[in-house]
C-alpha cells in the first residue's frame, strides 16, 4: 500500500487530497476530498494523469523566429518532456495558421501538435 | 481626424470594447493599439485556459485573441497599428488624442467617447527594494515570457523566481521545459497570489519549491547574475536573520504584482482609486471626465481574460449609447462603499435612473477567506446575502445588482465580506 499527497485543482478551495494505492497501483481511497469531483480528481491524477502541452517551434520564413503551438488534446503527464524533444528539433515554414498540424502523432501520443497563432510568409 | 469613438489599446479589452460599440450601434469606432499587431498581451501568453467561460473550451492566449481579431475584422473596425498614443486633453466636448506612428508621425484626432484600454505593467524591481549590485539577468516575469516564447530567446539557465503571482508560475514551467532549471519560488506573503492549478500545474508537476514567507534579501554578481540570497520573514514580513540560504543561478525572475497603466488617463484628468490605481468608473463604466470609459486591466487588474471581455464589452456598449445619445452621462450615482473583507469594487457608485435593469460589481477580498458571507445593504436593508464557502485575494469576485432593488434608496450602498459567525 502506498499513500500519495495531491491538491485538487477542480475548484478554488484546493483540498489535500490523500490517495491510497494497493501495490499494484489501484486506487483504494481518495480522503480529504469535499466532493465528487475531488474523487474523480484524485483518481485520475494517480492512475493515468494527463497534461496539455504549450510551447513554441522554429519558424522560416514568417517574420518572427517562433510560432506557438499544442498538443491538440491532452498527453500522458509522463510523456511530457518527449514532446519537447521532438518539438525541439522540429522547424515549420510560414504561412502558419491557427489549428495546423505542425507535428502529427508527436512522439507516438497519438496527439498531433497544432500551430495556435497565425503568421503570414513575409 | 474626427470619430465618434477611439479605443486605446488593441488587446483583448480593447478588442472587446471595439466589437460591443459597433454592435451596438456605433458606426465611427477607431482602435489605437502601439504594438505591430492587435492582441496585446495574450499574443505572449501561449499557455492554455482561456475562454473557459467565453467558449466554453480551452484556448491558448493567441488563439483567444485570434477570435476577437475576426470578429473585429469582419464588422470592418479599422485599426492604427504601431501608433502610440501619447496624450489625452478634453477639448470642446471632446478629446483630441495624440499619437505617434513611423507612417504618420504626429497625428491629432477629435473624438466624442474614448475607450481607455491599455492594459497593465509589472512592478518593476526599482519598486521592490532589494539591496545588492546591479547586474545583467534580472527580468520581470512576463519580459522572459515575451523573450521565450516571442523572440525565441532564453534568459537564462538556473532561476529563482521571486513572487507567486500567475506570470511567474507559467514561466517556471515554461523556462524548464525550455531546459532551465528554475532553484525556487519564493514568495513574501504566508499564501501564493496564483491560482491553484497553476500552482500544481506549474511548479508542483516539476518538483519546483515554493517558499512561503520568503524573500531575496541578496543579489550578487558583477556583469552577470551569479546568485541570490533568500530568507524567511516574519509576521512582519521582515527577513528574520540567520535564515539565509544562498541559491547560485544566472537569473532572477520578478513577479511581484500588476500596475495599472495610466499616465493618458491622468493627463486628461481621470480620478483613480489608490486602492487598484485605475479610474473611479460609475455602472456604466464611465469616468468622472463626461465620454471617457475605461475596461480591462487598465481599470483593475483582472485574474481571467473571460472577465475582461465581459466588462469591456459592457464599457463598449455603454460608449456606444453615449454617442448616439441614447445614455445620459455623469451625475452624481449612489456610492458603493466596501466594508470588512472587502477590499474595492468596480463600479464605485450606481445610478438608478440610468442603470440597466441590472449592473454587475466586481470585487476582491484582502485576506484568504473560508466560509464568508458577502452582503449588500442599502442602509440597514439587507439586498443581498451569499454565502461563499472560500474566498482568496488572487480570485476576483462578481455579483449583480439588480435596478428594482434600488427605488426608494437613499445614502450609499455597502459591500461586506466576512466570516460566518
Amino acid at each position: 500500500m502506498a499513500f500519495v499527497e495531491l491538491t485538487c485543482i477542480s475548484c478554488p478551495l484546493g483540498c489535500p487530497l490523500r490517495v491510497e494505492t494497493d501495490d499494484e497501483g489501484r486506487v483504494l481511497s481518495v480522503t480529504g476530498n469535499t466532493c465528487r469531483r475531488g474523487e474523480e480528481y484524485g483518481r485520475k491524477e494517480v492512475t493515468a494523469p494527463t497534461r496539455t502541452v504549450t510551447s513554441t517551434v522554429r519558424l522560416t520564413g514568417g517574420g518572427s523566429p517562433v510560432v506557438s503551438v499544442r498538443t491538440r488534446e491532452d498527453i500522458p503527464k509522463g510523456k511530457i518532456f518527449d514532446v519537447m524533444a521532438a518539438i525541439r528539433s522540429a522547424s515549420v515554414a510560414a504561412p502558419v495558421h491557427i489549428g495546423d498540424v505542425v507535428i502529427p502523432d508527436i512522439a507516438g501520443t497519438g496527439v498531433d501538435l497544432i500551430a495556435t497563432a497565425e503568421r503570414e510568409a513575409v | 481626424m474626427e470619430h465618434d469613438i477611439v479605443i486605446i489599446g488593441g488587446g483583448p479589452a480593447g478588442l472587446a470594447a471595439a466589437i460591443a460599440a459597433k454592435e451596438a450601434g456605433a458606426d465611427d469606432v477607431l482602435i489605437l493599439e502601439r504594438e505591430k499587431e492587435l492582441g496585446g498581451i495574450l499574443n505572449q501568453c501561449i499557455h492554455n485556459g482561456f475562454g473557459l467561460h467565453t467558449f466554453k473550451e480551452e484556448l491558448t492566449g493567441p488563439e483567444y485573441a485570434a477570435r476577437y481579431i475576426e470578429k473585429a475584422r469582419e464588422l470592418k473596425i479599422p485599426c492604427l497599428l504601431s501608433t502610440t498614443v501619447v496624450d489625452l486633453q478634453r477639448e470642446g466636448g471632446g478629446v483630441t488624442v495624440t499619437s505617434v506612428s513611423r507612417q504618420d508621425g504626429l497625428l491629432q484626432t477629435r473624438t466624442k467617447a474614448v475607450i481607455l484600454a491599455m492594459g497593465c505593467r509589472e512592478r518593476p524591481r526599482g519598486a521592490l527594494n532589494i539591496p545588492g549590485t546591479r547586474p545583467a539577468g534580472i527580468f520581470s516575469a512576463g519580459t522572459a515570457q515575451r523573450l521565450v516564447n516571442l523572440e525565441g530567446y532564453m534568459p537564462g539557465r538556473r532561476v529563482v523566481i521571486l513572487g507567486s503571482g500567475d506570470i511567474g508560475l507559467i514561466m517556471a514551467r515554461r523556462m524548464t521545459l525550455e531546459g532551465a532549471k528554475v532553484l525556487c519560488v519564493a514568495e513574501l506573503q504566508p499564501y501564493s497570489g496564483g491560482l491553484k492549478r497553476n500552482i500544481v500545474q506549474c511548479l508542483d508537476d516539476y518538483g519546483i519549491p515554493l517558499k512561503l514567507s520568503h524573500t531575496v534579501v541578496d543579489i550578487r554578481g558583477k556583469e552577470r547574475v551569479s546568485g541570490v540570497t533568500i530568507a524567511k520573514v516574519g509576521q512582519d514580513l521582515k527577513p528574520i536573520p540567520g535564515t539565509e540560504e544562498e541559491f547560485e543561478c544566472d537569473t532572477l525572475l520578478l513577479s511581484v504584482g500588476l500596475l495599472p497603466e495610466n499616465e493618458l488617463s491622468r493627463a486628461v484628468g481621470v480620478d483613480l482609486a489608490p486602492v487598484t490605481g485605475g479610474p473611479i468608473v460609475n455602472e456604466s463604466l464611465e469616468t468622472n471626465i463626461p465620454g471617457v470609459f475605461a475596461c480591462g486591466n487598465v481599470l483593475h487588474v483582472h485574474d481571467l481574460v473571460d472577465y475582461v471581455s465581459q466588462e469591456a464589452a459592457q464599457a463598449g456598449r455603454n460608449a456606444a449609447g453615449y454617442v448616439l445619445g441614447r445614455r445620459a452621462s455623469g451625475g452624481a450615482g449612489i456610492p458603493l462603499v466596501p466594508a470588512g473583507a472587502v477590499r474595492y469594487t468596480v463600479p464605485c457608485t450606481v445610478d438608478p435612473a440610468r442603470m440597466d435593469s441590472e449592473a454587475v460589481v466586481r470585487f476582491r477580498v484582502g485576506r484568504n477567506m473560508r466560509r464568508a458571507v458577502v452582503t449588500l445593504k442599502a442602509g440597514d436593508k439587507e439586498l443581498l446575502r451569499k454565502k461563499r464557502p472560500v474566498m482568496a485575494p488572487g480570485e476576483m469576485e462578481q455579483l449583480i445588482i439588480k435596478r428594482d432593488w434600488l427605488t426608494g434608496s437613499e445614502g450609499s450602498l455597502t459591500l461586506e465580506a466576512r466570516e460566518e459567525e
